[in-house]
């Protein structure tokens, strides 16, 4: 299915959100994320559940002041 | 010095990490500030090289408290939802929460500003709002939960200084037992040290510093800044006058006509 990554549309195979990040390749990194506007904690992601068209926002520590 | 929410900080001084020419010199200018907090912010992961892990190793290593914001956030919505992305991604319930009113002037929106702060405090965030030096925000704020007020100086980025004293002075008077931190604006170090001599509690800036053509010296200047401001404060310094007084006795000069 073709879902919305930081604004760009990627196919990902699966639907569990944890599993999507792992086929992305941010299994190991360090981020933060936001499903449809909506902030999923880590300990969530493994019972969130991705539907294609969702929007899905991955965030790192960055430079602020 | 002033406890912010709990805490005892090792500086008077907040320091921002954007915009420096590069990583070593952000470090070398936290070195030189001796600041005791960092902002930091959360931005999309662009690819997968780890850029976020290094400038969070980098943070780490400067071995300050990290306080990050929700800049950039226009409505109460985008700005809850960024300060839960940042405590996970930080570990700490300290947010430096923006909800941002105008798009020219980055003022806050008061209203959402309020908004905001309520759901978050509710949440158990300590929130360090970024304010304008209104009384009746103050208060709206300190209703809401808020235990630390973070008035700006000057719009973001502007290095105007303080544009209102008479505001910011009667900020402070009207909650002498608050936390508060100058915020945004400053531009040169005489800035910083009348803030202090205002009576606030920090200072907290980032462009000043990392647009100086030399960050780290710009960086000590700001460290020195402070802490002479923050003497003179409690050295009570003399009223100001309108008419000139003779500082020389005048009993006892020779007389010479």
């Amino acid at each position: 299915m073709k879902i919305l990554v930081n604004a760009e549309t990627k196919e990902v195979s699966t639907h569990v959100l944890s599993d999507i990040l792992v086929e992305l390749g941010y299994g190991d990194v360090k981020i933060a994320t936001a499903l449809n506007a909506a902030f999923v904690a880590k300990t969530a992601r493994a019972q969130t559940q991705v539907v294609a068209g969702d929007r899905l926002e991955i965030v790192t520590p960055r430079q602020g002041g | 010095m002033r406890q912010f929410y709990g805490a005892t900080l090792s500086s008077r001084l907040m320091l921002g990490t954007a915009q420096y020419p590069s990583p070593a010199i952000l470090t070398d200018a936290f070195r030189r500030s001796d600041a005791g907090v960092a902002t930091v912010s959360v931005r999309r992961e662009a690819g997968r090289g780890g850029e976020g892990q290094d400038f969070w190793d980098l943070i780490a290593a400067l071995g300050v408290k990290v306080l990050p914001n929700t800049a950039g956030c226009h409505s109460v919505r985008e700005a809850v939802t960024t300060a839960h992305m940042a405590r996970e991604l930080f570990d700490t319930t300290w947010i430096k929460l923006e909800v941002i009113g105008h798009s020219d002037t980055l003022q806050p929106d008061p209203f959402g500003l309020v908004e905001a702060a309520r759901i978050l405090c509710d949440d158990g965030f300590e929130v360090f709002p970024y304010t304008t030096e209104d009384l009746v925000l103050a208060d709206r704020l300190l209703e809401a939960g808020c235990q630390v007020l973070m008035p700006w100086g000057a719009p973001i980025g502007t290095g105007l200084g303080l544009n209102n004293i008479y505001g910011l002075r009667s900020l402070r008077a009207h909650f002498p037992d608050v936390a508060m931190v100058i915020d945004a604006g400053l531009g040169l170090p005489s800035h910083a040290t009348m803030a202090m001599e205002l009576g606030y509690d920090a200072v907290l800036l980032n462009t000043a510093v990392s647009k100086a053509g030399d960050p780290a010296q710009m960086a000590k200047a700001f460290a020195c800044a402070v802490e002479a401001g923050f003497l003179a404060h409690q050295a009570d310094p003399m009223p100001a006058r309108d008419m000139a007084a003779p500082s020389t006795p005048v009993i006892g000069k020779a007389f010479l006509e």
